[in-house]
């Protein structure tokens, strides 16, 4: 357990820094390139959809083939989500996210990369992402699935 | 429509990155990175806390290695209105909440997993995050 147990966390940390570098290459950690993306009405930037399609690639076959592995390496056992229902949470909540992300140009990754920058908007921005966590869960409103 | 500041190569490099992030976590710690989710549980719930802790701390770090050893800077605009940031900001982290999940955790995780309800999710934030753009722009 004990060697096991640490690896996870390293794991964590270096999953973190792959994904940050990945946003950063992308430049999808510039709100302005993704306001370009949903710009698409007018000067349109599709970078964004290239980097959905390049994350894709490589994660959809890999999951495919590794989901029936008994267990992950460094932890005992799978734990995601396997929600299936369509309701209107989903709708709901992912329209509400949406007319953040179009308002602001941040989703929650880019927002928190950004903070390696020290920029004081995107320190706002994270506090109140934080607050919208948290009042989430006091109202009991968090669906926990993908 | 006009095309503009189109960065096909830089932005598919990067998403492969992205790309093997997520297959990393899954194979060897189990789980499916979805940014709100892990930041979330990280605020709310005392399950791999330590872990979400260490991810959070990896997504900052990337960006400033990434400047360490490439010498380049990293530019970005954000939005310079304190209102609209806490609006968008409130937004979006209730709103992914409530769905249960972003652009990572539904857009990468969920539609390359082939969930039908991280399809519609990704459709739902991405047709609604086009329409504010849009009015945005109208006013």
């Amino acid at each position: 357990m004990g060697k096991k147990f640490n690896m996870s966390k390293i794991i964590s940390l270096i999953c973190g820094i792959i994904f940050g570098i990945g946003l950063t290459i992308s430049e999808m950690i510039d709100p302005a390139k993704v306001l370009g993306f949903l710009n698409i009405f007018g000067e349109w930037d599709p970078s964004l959809a290239f980097v959905m399609i390049g994350a894709l690639i490589i994660f959809s076959p890999l999951f495919h083939l590794f989901q029936n592995n008994k267990k992950p390496i460094f932890v005992d056992k799978f734990s995601y989500s396997n929600n299936k229902e369509l309701n209107k949470k989903l709708i709901i909540g992912s329209s509400l996210f949406g007319a953040g992300w179009g308002l602001a140009g941040l989703c929650p990754g880019p927002a928190i990369a950004s903070l390696a920058l020290l920029n004081l908007n995107s320190v706002n921005f994270v506090i109140f992402m934080f607050i919208g966590f948290y009042l989430s869960k006091l109202l009991d409103l968090t669906t926990q699935a993908r | 429509m006009n095309i503009i500041n189109f960065t096909p190569v830089s932005a598919f490099l990067g998403g492969t990155l992205i790309g093997l992030a997520v297959v990393l976590f899954f194979v060897l710690n189990g789980r499916l990175i979805g940014i709100s989710g892990i930041a979330s549980n990280f605020l709310t719930s005392k399950v791999n806390r330590v872990d979400n802790l260490l991810f959070i701390v990896g997504l900052i770090i990337g960006p400033i290695l990434y400047k360490f050893f490439t010498s380049q800077e990293i530019n970005i605009s954000i939005p310079n209105s304190f209102y609209l940031l806490a609006v968008a900001g409130l937004l979006v982290g209730v709103g992914t909440r409530i769905s249960g999940g972003c652009t990572s955790g539904h857009g990468i995780s969920g539609v390359g997993r082939f969930s039908l309800r991280s399809i519609v999710a990704t459709v739902t934030f991405m047709i609604v995050g086009i329409l504010t753009v849009w009015v945005k722009n109208l006013i």
